[in-house]
């Protein structure tokens, strides 16, 4: 029993973590939380199972057409709800402007996917045992998220500049750094890096509308708890949040997790408003 | 050709009438509603009694969560919990479950105290938390109360539910119900209006649109907001029992996140800071899908793509569509004409707090004082005195410390080393708003002001704490609330003509020019008739003859008794109304003495204004 709270735990984790690298991601780029990470990843599952499972294109194509399909949304995001409010004064509005992205989506997929939870297929055709396929996937794509982001970030020209912007937007504009253009990119990395998480937790999490505030939520607990843009931290602390809810999953019931999970959440929030691996922002007055 | 705005204000005779007027023409539209509202059984039958008995529920909802986020502008996104809340204690307590069965009346009283601890509970966070996480935090909440309702089974019924409350005669039939609910929709409209219009609203939208201003002006943010979300869950928790009652029968399904989203979006469609504008959003919301019956899958859609046309492209909302008033052009050849002759006038008025600390203060001392950011020294022993009836001026490059100087005395950064004193007692360490209630009021760098409220309501901010009704007497409209409100008004008025802007009084403050706003803030803050005013750069951005006008302004405030500091960059607005400069360079005091010895200073001529 161990071995599966631990591995369902890990593997659940993991989907949690790259939703909030999404967040990261995102975050890093333009200095804004968007309610459409958790969106994203519940369009990884659904638009997986839609076109492996109903149109029956082959996994690969499926696979890269949802990457796609979420590289494509990160931008919509980008450019309907984050850009024109950030030239604002209003600080808040891309709270709104995202929130109303996100439930646009999530309403049109409860539409025309329907309000049920269906299947996700199998993408390999393995026999089932205990280390799974459900398990491993998520786990190795967030091995690959991870180690490819650090690969980008410290080897490539394109992901210093990523982190140039992250760090001072307008000394990298005033270097000359393409910012609208590099916003745009970081907007679709993530798009994709959250239609992955939902597409590689697929078979865990189903084809469902209803993931997506799931995900909005569980997924920014470990973006909170590790630090703002800081995607080690939301690793560790996706992890930890995964093996949490399925081990009091399994030792006093779900619903008990869900209030425990959220206790856990509000109170080390109010200990520590900057998460646990974060620093203290000084406010300017 | 320049024109005195002093020139402009109406006879008054004139003022007194047009404010029954400007008071009748703001309720007009409510009582529209209202009469429209009584009579609507004659008209409408059967299933539109339904949908007007519930945009009666939701309002009552919404009523009270306006003020969490129209007017204290917390994203509480998922309010619904609380009608959850309110609707299970209800049923459960009135179909005895758990307790002997009690009156449908008393179970709803019941709900309203849950709700009212609950609203807490759920409110709390935003106090330490940012925006994005207390909307999310608020979500969880959502989510967690509908779980809760799913598997608490032998009190909630679980997945089969609950019979909801069925109230006696008179109202046990559909109208009877529906009077009910507009009665109680019709109070809700009536209190949060009055809080609206009281210093405790004002208060609330300082908050929203300028925090630091609200802390400075003596604003508690903790307190005010735990008195809005009592109000506001409580409100919410009896909306959750209407309906109930109104769906006769509840299960969790019922609460879903798409009605919390019908709830925030009503107020955003309405517009922030209004209560008219979220009414009618409430209606419109909830009867739009009912003209089409395809809608009705498609509403929360529809929501979300109103949601998204109203941040992009109207922020402001209904209230701003309708706002006629506040678009009729301005005057462009504006002067500003302080009148200081009118401070003895504006310093004797008494207020009842008995706050009144600053008559016969001594000096604000700041006692070798240091704090370093980082590796960066921003302030380095520096001593400084303010004296009653003086103007101190405070100078230096960009960088030297002044304006952090003025923060240590605020209390925005505690300092590493040495004190603040007045009258010898350290002032106390990050409590901001306390340093208003010690009649110590300042202005900004960048003017911190109410952007949608008015001129006059702006200033009245100032004397938030100047007033002696309680959060009640203001709900209730009781005595007290009228003298408080009555007594700010014709204090900001007064002080409006004092910095010489009366004329702008009902105006919206975003539509005025840079200058303006410093000259309000300076209104805002002799609202404390403060012993203390520290003013931030106040000539930045003004014109030479405004300048001349402000200089002799801050000489009349010294010589009423309160002492200033000034931190310029002006050198005559300097020279020409200081005691006593002191000038820093890189935290440092590198001169300090009367504006003559300054201005001989060989250093200081060097190193700042120039040889």
């Amino acid at each position: 029993m161990v071995e599966s709270i631990v591995l369902s735990g890990v593997a659940i984790g993991c989907i949690y973590a790259l939703i909030g690298v999404t967040y990261n991601v995102m975050f890093s780029a333009s200095r804004v939380f968007s309610f459409t990470a958790g969106t994203l990843g519940m369009l990884g599952g659904v638009l997986g199972s839609l076109f492996i499972a109903r149109a029956g294109m082959p996994v690969v194509v499926g696979f890269v057409l949802v990457l796609a399909v979420g590289a494509l949304f990160g931008v919509v995001t980008e450019v309907v709800a984050v850009r024109p409010v950030l030239r604002s004064l209003e600080q808040h509005l891309y709270v709104l402007s995202t929130l109303a992205l996100a439930l646009m989506t999530q309403q049109l997929t409860a539409i025309e996917w329907g309000t049920e939870s269906r299947p996700f297929p199998r993408l390999f055709d393995l026999a089932r045992g205990g280390f799974d396929q459900q398990f491993w996937l998520p786990m190795a794509a967030c091995i690959a998220v991870i180690v490819g982001l650090e690969l980008l970030y410290r080897r490539t020209l394109v992901g210093r500049a990523f982190l140039a912007i992250a760090e001072d937007t307008y000394a990298a504009r005033a270097l000359g750094l393409p910012e609208r253009r590099l916003r745009m990119a970081s907007f679709a990395l993530a798009g994709m890096i959250g239609a992955l998480a939902g597409f590689a937790g697929g078979e865990m999490l189903l084809a469902f509308f209803g993931n997506a505030p799931m995900l909005t939520f569980y997924g920014f607990v470990p973006v909170a708890l590790g630090g703002m843009g800081n995607n080690r931290g939301a690793v560790v602390a996706g992890l930890l949040l995964g093996l949490f809810q399925q081990a009091a999953n399994f030792l006093v019931g779900g619903i008990f997790a869900s209030v425990a999970v959220f206790a856990v959440f509000i109170l080390v929030l109010l200990a520590r408003p900057e998460g646990l691996a974060g620093a203290a922002v000084q406010r300017r007055v | 050709m320049e024109m005195p705005i002093t020139k402009l204000r109406p006879d008054r005779a004139d003022a007194l009438g047009g404010r029954a007027t400007r008071m009748l023409g703001a309720a007009l539209p409510f009582l529209a509603l209202l009469v429209v509202g009584v009579a609507f059984p004659l008209f409408g039958g059967g299933y539109w009694g339904v949908i007007a008995t519930r945009a009666c529920v939701y309002w009552v909802l919404v009523s009270g969560l306006n003020l969490v986020v129209g007017f204290a502008g917390q994203l509480a996104i998922g309010w619904v919990s609380l009608l959850t809340l309110g609707a299970y204690t209800t049923s459960v307590l009135a179909a005895g479950n758990v307790t002997p069965e009690l009156p449908p009346y008393l179970a709803l009283a019941a709900a309203a105290m849950a709700g009212a601890v609950f609203g807490l509970i759920i409110g709390l966070p935003a106090l330490r938390l940012r925006t994005f996480y207390f909307a999310i935090t608020t979500l969880g909440f959502a989510t967690i109360v509908t779980q809760v309702a799913l598997a608490w089974q032998s009190v909630t019924g679980g997945g089969v539910g609950v019979p909801g409350p069925i109230f006696p005669p008179p109202f046990d039939t559909q109208w009877g119900f529906y009077y009910f609910c507009f009665a109680l929709a019709a109070i809700c409209t009536w209190m949060t209006a009055n809080i609206a219009a009281s210093r405790f609203g004002r208060a609330l939208t300082a908050i929203r649109d300028a925090e630091v201003a609200a802390e400075a002006c003596g604003i508690a943010k903790p307190a005010l907001l735990v008195t809005v979300f009592l109000f506001s869950g409580a409100v919410a928790s009896v909306a959750g029992g209407l309906f109930a009652s109104l769906q006769s029968y509840i299960t969790p399904d019922a609460f879903t996140l798409d009605l919390s989203v019908l709830f925030f979006i009503a107020i955003l469609i309405g517009g922030r800071g209004s209560i008219l504008g979220p009414l009618l959003g409430t209606i419109l919301l909830t009867v739009l899908p009912e003209f089409a019956a395809p809608l009705v899958a498609w509403s929360t859609f529809l929501y979300a793509v109103l949601l998204l046309v109203i941040v992009l492209a109207i922020p402001g909302g209904i209230a701003e569509i309708l706002d006629f008033k506040n678009r009729r052009p301005l005057a462009s050849n504006r002067a500003i004409v302080p009148r200081p002759d009118l401070l003895a006038g504006l310093f004797s008025t008494q207020s009842d707090s008995g706050a009144d600390a600053g008559a016969e203060a001594g000096a604000l001392r700041l006692e070798q004082l240091a704090l370093s950011f980082g590796g960066v020294r921003a302030i380095d022993g520096l001593d400084l005195e303010i004296r009653p009836a003086q103007v101190h001026g405070l100078i230096g490059p960009n960088g030297s410390g002044k304006t952090t100087t003025l923060n240590v005395i605020s209390g925005y950064y505690p300092p590493q080393r040495g004190a603040v004193k007045l009258n010898g007692v350290a002032l106390p360490v990050l409590a901001r708003h306390r340093r208003a209630h010690l009649r110590i009021a300042r202005t900004f760098q960048t003017p911190r002001l109410v952007g949608a409220a008015s001129v006059v309501e702006n200033v009245m901010i100032g004397g938030t704490i100047d007033g002696a009704g309680t959060f009640v007497e203001s709900l209730l409209s009781l005595p007290r609330h009228h003298g408080d409100e009555a007594r700010l008004r014709d204090t900001a008025m007064l002080a409006l003509a004092v910095v010489g802007l009366e004329g702008l009084a009902p105006v919206r403050a975003d539509r005025l020019q840079h200058s303006e706003l410093r000259f309000v803030e300076i209104a805002r803050a002799l609202m404390l008739r403060p012993a203390f005013l520290l003013l931030d750069e106040p000539a930045a951005g003004l014109s030479t003859e405004e300048i001349e006008r402000l200089g002799a302004l801050l000489a009349a405030i010294a010589r009423a008794g309160t002492g200033v500091l000034v931190v310029e960059h002006h050198p005559d607005l300097i020279f020409d109304i200081c005691h006593h400069v002191t000038v820093l360079n890189l935290g440092k005091v590198l001169a300090a003495g009367t504006p003559a010895e300054i201005r001989a200073h060989r250093e200081v001529v060097n190193a700042y204004l120039g040889g």
